[in-house]
């Protein structure tokens, strides 16, 4: 057992773990913030992509102890109060969910994409860039319309 | 009035924010244990030797049950009661539960499941189809057979004859969200379950049964699902038992979620098939005589394998008029996953048999394989447009965009091929003349609803079918190693469960004194929408916004007796049981206004939030507080069954089908021959959804179908080793579409034209019909495949790019 401090939404949060303890468990079981899901266990799904000092990380596969004093950012910090991120309005807009358990994960790793690319972001990149995001629902059309929607709107974040 | 807006699904805004919670999410109640299963590592035999000590001792365990430790046999089986929740001695399968651990975290259950030390001793397992028809392994005494006219003396005697055999792999459901279940023990010994389950019925009666309860001792919620596609309408029982089992012997919650390689090797799958097939058919490709022959490998238990190929077989006519057909239908036994519900139900597989022959046939007489199939539709309804009003038009920019003509086009009392009807240069004339009164499935159900022939030809003028064949058989003749490759494919689905009595529904609607309405109903959530739906038939009902509605998650104490959200049947079961409901309140609402302002009940109306009574116009809040001072009920159930059903499935007559969904679709390939991969260049798709009460809804069913059908035949395959253990079972090696994988060009339509019979809003169902519109895909392959040389691909699904490099090298062995 270890003490952590691990800033998690702009708040520091301190909790005693395990060292095998993984950051997914950390966020869900410690913090219960429990919007990131595990969906295979093994960052294959990308249901547990959240943020980690802004890269997009598999948080099942990143031990806590890994993320000691990095900023994380989940899908519990993203809306500005009552009023939603772009991407998240978009993803609810172009109907890019269906069951919702990708949908956290999608968001978060299209948060990254949309950093990274800017304004500039094509569908292909897009739809490449994806790639370790899987949806088992929507068939992804629409997921792709909302990204390309909240990349055209400007400041992602 | 709200339906038929495109609203956006009604958890939308807490998928997008994190806070819309799965079983997983709900905060872990005080000293709960958690649960995990120790796995057979043989496919049959028996236990030789048994020792868990080291799994009792491991930090962290509370409690181990072998199967004799349980209260009953705990059985988790939907029809034949042979599924022991615990294998006993004997092994069925490779992943067969055997030992249930509880310990007091997630990790410690699993890792001590690992300390077990079992011996087996193995016997032969029977693994394949061959397998199991050299051990006369099957479930039921024999095969099913269904037939109609003489079909061997019809092929023996028509023109041309084709025969060949199609296998089709099985399919993971790989839900996003693994199966889960808690448990939850209430005073006096009653249970609380939260599952992830599509049948919250069926687990309060299999968990009741386990404990030896009467079901009202047991309540079973279901908010939502993360996806359930069939996989959660039986094989959700074991969790939900095994933690009521652990609840009830020692008292603290107890809470279960599969690992997800876990949730592969335990869990039941589709249906993998072979059809061998023969047929007879005339010079323009007509169909004089088919038969059939189905085996579904069942895995070791029968779940719903009989009725699943009871749809295989109500679907081997696909959209066409086989004037005499034989189905033979095997049912086999193996000692692998016992395969299950899912999406299409048996109904893809039987499709898929008889588009491969239409794809054969035009394969044989070099026509175009679209030609043949629409000289094999079934003729046109006669008035498309009977029996409804005007359907919403799509919200997408591809909506469609002509409606009149099409219709007018089909609405064709001759029958006769209909001269305004755009025929391909060269195409055999459809045979439109049987009458549709006369036209029956090779079940003896009349095809009155037939509406392909005007979908088929919007759609192929749409996706510019005709010229792009052309076009691509030009491009081939061009191009050595890269292969282009086209299909259109129709579907035609029976809508209804085949079991009669599960067409019923319930509901359970309050209006409280401040307007605000809860409404309830035996349907579960798992991402299709079918809350929202739902909702807003509620709110028309009300004359309200759907946010004037709270939707409340399934539960057997307010909703009893449900069926499954299943066979697509859950907006047009439970729409109607909540208008139901709707309009008893509403009735009584008004005969107490209509008293009160002195004017008669039917003059009372319900609309744009308000109540308008003669002249006075109250806000719903209002009318609701006076009805609620004026003594009258508020709260309602309602019921609905489906009118008009009968079936006997042991001749194969009758009517089991309440309606016919219809969908087409086009898809454009390009093959490597190099390599055998493939992409997917473009996807058109034209969908009946009859009047959609939601068309952005029902576009995400379509798409999401579609690319799981897709799927199903490329992509996904399913690899049992020789020892019987199923060797995909992750993402890693099982590959379920990806982004990249979507279509580059994708266009999704819906056919605008109402409901020929009273459903909900004259709407259709939509959650499995769009799934075999996939096998659009398989045949563009086939047909790609094809440019290299003049064999027949034999193509099987699913077409992995080894699959189709060896169909490649076939067709170029044949020339």
């Amino acid at each position: 057992m270890r003490q952590l401090a691990i800033t998690v939404n702009g708040e520091v949060r301190t909790a005693d773990v395990e060292d095998r303890t993984l950051l997914v468990e950390f966020l869900r079981e410690g913090l219960g913030l429990t919007g990131t899901h595990v969906g295979c266990d093994t960052t294959q799904c990308g249901a547990c992509t959240v943020i980690m000092d802004g890269q997009a990380v598999k948080s099942c596969t990143v031990l806590a102890v890994m993320a000691e004093g990095a900023e994380v950012r989940t899908i519990e910090g993203l809306a500005d109060g009552d009023r939603l991120h772009p991407l998240q309005d978009a993803f609810s807009r172009h109907h890019a969910l269906q069951c919702g358990f990708c949908t956290p994960g999608m968001i978060m790793a299209s948060l990254d994409v949309i950093e990274r690319h800017g304004a500039d972001l094509d569908a292909q990149t897009v739809r490449h860039e994806l790639e370790g995001n899987l949806c088992r629902c929507t068939g992804y059309h629409n997921i792709v319309k909302a990204v390309l929607d909240a990349a055209g709107r400007g400041s992602p974040r | 009035m709200s339906v038929s807006k495109p609203l956006p699904h009604d958890a939308a805004r807490l998928h997008v924010t994190g806070a819309a919670r799965y079983v997983d999410d709900i905060p872990t109640p005080a000293r709960c244990l958690h649960l995990a299963f120790g796995l057979s590592q043989v496919a049959a035999g028996r236990i030789k030797s048994i020792d868990l000590e080291a799994v009792r001792h491991a930090p962290g365990v509370v409690g181990v049950w072998e199967a004799n430790d349980l209260p009953s046999d705990c059985d988790c089986s939907p029809s034949a009661h042979d599924e022991p929740m615990l294998s006993g001695k004997t092994i069925h399968y490779f992943g067969q539960p055997v030992f249930l651990v509880a310990a007091t975290s997630y990790l410690a259950a699993r890792k001590a499941v690992k300390a077990a030390e079992i011996l087996f001793e193995t016997r032969d397992a029977i693994l394949t189809i061959d397998d199991a028809l050299a051990a006369e392994s099957r479930f039921e005494d024999g095969p099913r057979v269904w037939s109609k006219g003489d079909a061997g003396e019809a092929i023996d005697t028509a023109p041309h004859r084709i025969e060949g055999e199609i296998e089709m792999g099985g399919q993971e459901h790989f839900y996003l969200e693994g199966q889960t279940a808690l448990a939850i023990p209430q005073e006096g010994g009653d249970i609380l379950v939260h599952a992830s389950t599509q049948h919250p019925t069926e687990i309060q009666h299999k968990v009741a049964h386990a404990l030896h309860l009467p079901m009202h001792g047991v309540r079973v919620e279901t908010r939502r699902m993360g996806g359930g596609f069939g996989g959660k309408e039986s094989q959700g029982n074991a969790l939900a038992i095994a933690c009521a089992v652990v609840a009830a012997k020692t008292g603290r919650p107890a809470k279960m979620r599969y690992d997800r390689d876990d949730d592969f090797m335990i869990t039941g799958k589709r249906h993998d098939f072979r059809i061998a097939y023969r047929a007879g058919f005339d010079a323009e490709g007509r169909v004089l005589g088919v038969e059939f022959v189905q085996y579904a490998r069942c895995g070791w238990a029968q779940d719903l394998s009989l009725p699943v190929a009871d749809r295989a077989m109500l679907h081997a006519d696909n959209a066409y008029h086989l004037p005499a057909i034989r189905i033979e239908s095997h049912r086999l036994r193996t000692n692998t996953q016992s395969a299950t519900a899912f999406r299409g139900f048996g109904g893809p597989q039987g499709m898929l048999g008889i588009e491969r022959v239409m794809d054969h046939v035009a394969h044989h007489l070099g026509t175009d394989p679209l030609a043949v199939r629409r000289a094999n539709y079934y003729a046109a309804a006669q008035d498309v447009d009977a029996g409804g009003g005007p359907a919403p038009r799509s919200a997408q920019p591809n909506a469609p965009r002509d409606i009149s003509g099409p219709k007018k086009d089909a609405d064709s009392t001759t029958r006769g091929a209909s001269p305004t009807v755009s025929q391909m240069p060269g195409a055999p004339q459809p045979d439109r003349v049987r009458a549709p009164q006369h036209q029956t499935t090779p079940y003896g159900q009349a095809v009155t609803d037939f509406i392909l022939h005007a979908m088929t030809d919007r759609l192929e003028r749409d996706a510019d079918y005709t010229k792009r064949r052309e076009t691509i058989a030009a491009w081939n003749a061009q191009s050595p190693v890269l292969k282009r490759g086209i299909a259109l494919t129709p579907v035609k689905f029976g809508i209804s469960f085949t079991l009669t009595h599960l067409n019923q529904a319930g509901a359970l609607v309050h209006v409280y004194q401040d307007g605000s309405i809860a409404m309830n109903h035996g349907g579960t959530e798992m991402g299709q929408g079918l809350f929202q739906k739902v909702a807003q038939v509620a709110a028309s009902r009300f004359g309200l916004s759907p946010e004037a509605i709270r939707i409340t998650a399934t539960d057997t104490a307010k909703v009893p007796n449900t069926s499954a959200t299943a066979a697509s049947s859950g907006s047009d079961l439970n729409g109607m049981a909540v208008k139901a409901a709707c309009d008893t309140i509403r009735d009584r609402m008004a005969e107490h206004l209509a008293r009160l302002y002195q004017t008669e009940p039917g003059t009372v109306r319900f609309a744009d939030g308000h109540v308008h009574v003669g002249d006075a116009v109250l806000s719903f809040g209002e009318a609701a507080t006076l009805c609620y001072e004026g003594r009258v009920s508020l709260s309602s159930t309602g019921f609905y069954k489906t009118p008009g059903l009968q079936w006997d499935r042991i001749k194969g007559r009758g009517r089991p089908f309440f309606y016919f969904a219809y969908g087409a679709a086009c898809t454009e390939v390009v093959v490597d021959s190099l390599t055998g991969e493939y992409r997917i260049l473009r996807a058109d798709i034209l969908h009946d959804c009859g009047t959609s009460l939601n068309p952005a809804l029902d576009i995400g069913q379509i798409e999401g179908g579609y690319v799981q059908g897709v799927g199903w035949v490329t992509t996904e395959e399913l690899v049992w080793d020789s020892e019987g253990r199923l060797r995909t079972h992750a993402p890693s090696t099982y590959k379920i579409p990806a982004c990249s994988d979507r279509p580059d060009v994708f266009h999704v339509a819906l056919w605008d034209g109402a409901n020929r019979e009273d459903t909900i809003y004259r709407s259709k169902a939509v959650g499995e019909p769009p799934f075999m519109l996939g096998i659009s895909a398989l045949m563009a392959l086939s047909d790609a495949i094809s440019a290299h040389g003049s064999r027949y691909p034999d193509l099987h699904a699913p077409a992995t790019p080894e699959r189709v490099l060896s169909a490649i090298q076939r067709v170029r062995d044949g020339d």
